[in-house]
């Protein structure tokens, strides 16, 4: 009896210390992170401020975004009751701003999860079944990477009409080629490696294999290629709402509030361009430092894929 | 080389071929009937019957099954006939002859203005490591390649605007008409179309140059004691330019479909305007030729981008 106890105590024991390790561990990650990559660190904080705005839009916009007053805000300049002006229709331009927040997180990262996971698993498919099914798949993958990306977005937007979930569908299309061919190559030498050779010897099914063996070995380089793939997702967003071919007219979005305003109201009201403006410029920058500094540290074998619209 | 030129060649039918039936499927296969978009007009307020519908369909050709529609609109490609636009009834490659060319030229431009600003930029900031020079032209790079392309082009209107009221000309001239106005329509356009690329490409010259330099053979030729300047021109230089030829046969398509926003932002009567148009009044015919011919364009641009390699590269053969 005693000596199981002190077996289980034993166990606790070393399970709590194993738990404080992770824990020590992680803080030393972080730290290490901020030290050698500082600007990456200040990315990720900078990442974790929009994700905190997109998620509590509600309570940090001072004004309903949707709420139109032609009369008592139209172009109403910063500073007065609207702290960064009104609109052409009198739409408070700060509360947008939030809101545009949430559409550009909400669209970057359901695009880029769906590009990501759709990628995945067609491409260690592609890589572990080879034969005909990887033929196919690689000359589809070929073709639509020849398409530019921005205007394959605008094709599949042009037949799906406006609206966020068409926006989000349409970047799907353009991410999942490029995520397909990496991860493929990734996968072409993972199968080659002893650990796989003994799971298929020890009777491990080609789809264990797959999930367990194959997919935990890609993630370092999903998570980079995930964060690198926001940026860009963010931008072919803007450009497309900007173009008028992204969300419909009236859902904020930055890109959106640049086309309306963008050319024909510069001289009245500059601020319409300078608030989604540096929005854009300061979210992009902010995910794009967060992804460098990850690729440098978790994959550089993927130096200089990163690629924007 | 000319049997991998044949082979790269003959490897475009393949693709375009599939590029075609896939933007061919993609406009069929989704909603939205450009017949019936036709005759609710723009406004949605005139009336018509089943009869006109089906009237419009069978003149339109989008009555026929899939396959036929396809067949034809293919084999009248490959005769250089690209169909006629959904919405003006005009054949397509009228427009497409008129407008292409501005939109070359733009992404030409675009892509030159890059090259000539970069490199130099991306040099002296390895050639200056870790100093002032390095250190402005690194901010300036980093902040450059976290602006996506229109708003780069918003801001240089916007400040062209409030500084000099200066607004975009409305009347476009022809490079072979009047080459001086031209020019000075497609500077501004041009300079904001690359000014992403100016930024990244002298990022990946500073990294390229800066990974030259530790080579072995730049240490030998320093003891040597040849001049650092013939060092950076004569051994770095060559040497670092692949990776950058890479990047920029890579940026090709990029600055192709930025042209769409910087056309848009600078009223230039390119490709881009066409595209967006014909988008809105689902001129399917349209936006097919468009992107096909794109597609080609980019696939031309790879293939000379690649056979650039064994020029500069004498290691790269290929058979």
């Amino acid at each position: 009896m005693a000596s199981r106890d002190v077996g289980s105590l034993e166990a606790q024991m070393t399970l709590t210390r194993r738990g404080m390790d992770r824990l020590r561990s992680a803080q030393a990650t972080a730290k290490g992170f901020s030290t050698r990559k500082p600007l990456g660190a200040a990315g990720a904080v900078l990442v974790l401020i929009l994700v905190f705005i997109a998620v509590f839009a509600p309570l940090l916009a001072p004004k309903d975004p949707y709420h139109v007053d032609p009369v008592g805000n139209r172009y109403s300049a910063p500073g007065g009751e609207l702290i960064l002006g009104g609109d052409e229709v009198g739409r408070d331009v700060l509360s947008r701003i939030i809101y545009g927040t949430r559409l550009s997180l909400h669209v970057g990262i359901f695009s880029v999860v769906l590009g990501i996971a759709i990628g995945a698993v067609l491409g260690i498919s592609s890589a572990y079944v080879g034969g005909k099914f990887d033929l196919v798949v690689q000359r589809i993958v070929d073709t639509l990477m020849a398409f530019p990306g921005l205007i394959l977005a605008l094709a599949i937007m042009a037949v799906l009409g406006s609206g966020v979930y068409n926006v989000i569908a349409a970047l799907v299309v353009v991410f999942v080629p490029g995520v397909t061919r990496i991860v493929r190559s990734q996968a072409l030498s993972i199968k080659e490696m002893d650990y796989v050779t003994a799971a298929r010897a020890l009777g491990c099914g080609a789809s264990r294999i797959m999930v367990r063996h194959i997919l935990p070995n890609t993630f370092a380089s999903l998570i980079v290629l995930a964060t690198i793939t926001l940026g860009w997702a963010i931008i072919v967003e803007a450009s497309l709402s900007f173009l008028g071919a992204g969300v419909p007219a009236d859902i904020p979005s930055w890109g959106g509030m640049l086309s309306y305003s963008a050319q024909r109201y510069i001289k009245v009201a500059p601020w319409l361009i300078i608030a989604p403006g540096v929005a854009i410029g300061v979210t992009v920058f902010s995910v794009n430092m967060l992804g460098d500094a990850l690729r440098d540290v978790l994959d550089p074998r993927l130096r200089g894929t990163g690629s924007s619209a | 080389m000319t049997y991998y030129v044949v082979k790269r060649l003959l490897l475009f039918i393949p693709t375009l071929v599939l590029a075609s039936i896939l933007i061919f499927s993609l406009m069929r296969v989704l909603p939205g009937d450009p017949a019936l978009l036709r005759l609710v007009g723009d406004t949605g307020a005139t009336e018509w019957t089943a009869e006109d519908l089906a009237r419009e369909r069978a003149r339109l050709g989008t009555d026929k099954p899939w396959l036929v529609q396809y067949f034809n609109w293919a084999w009248g490609m490959l005769q250089g006939d690209f169909g006629e636009s959904m919405y003006y009834d005009t054949p397509v490659v009228d427009d497409l002859k008129e407008r292409l060319p501005i939109t070359i030229q733009l992404t030409i431009m675009g892509i030159g203005l890059a090259i000539i600003m970069s490199v130099p930029l991306g040099v002296i900031s390895a050639v200056k490591q870790d100093t002032w020079i390095d250190y402005i032209s690194r901010a300036f790079t980093v902040t450059g390649v976290a602006m996506p392309t229109f708003l780069t082009g918003i801001l240089i209107v916007f400040i062209l605007v409030v500084s000099f009221n200066w607004l975009p000309p409305l009347g476009y001239a022809m490079i072979w008409e009047d080459p001086v106005r031209n020019l000075q329509q497609m500077v501004l356009p041009a300079i904001a179309l690359g000014f992403y690329d100016t930024c990244f490409i002298a990022r990946v010259t500073r990294s390229a140059v800066l990974e030259v330099f530790r080579e072995d053979y730049i240490r030998t030729a320093r003891s040597k004691g040849i001049a650092e300047r013939l060092v950076v021109y004569r051994h770095t230089l060559k040497n670092a330019m692949l990776p950058v030829i890479t990047v920029i046969g890579w940026q090709f398509g990029r600055v192709l479909s930025g042209t769409v926003i910087i056309e848009t932002i600078f009223v230039v009567p390119g490709m881009g305007g066409l595209l967006i148009n014909s988008i809105l009044h689902r001129d399917f015919t349209m936006i097919q030729g468009l992107v096909v011919l794109v597609t080609l364009m980019v696939m031309s641009v790879n293939l000379v981008v690649d056979m650039l390699y064994a020029v500069l590269d004498p290691r790269i053969r290929y058979a």
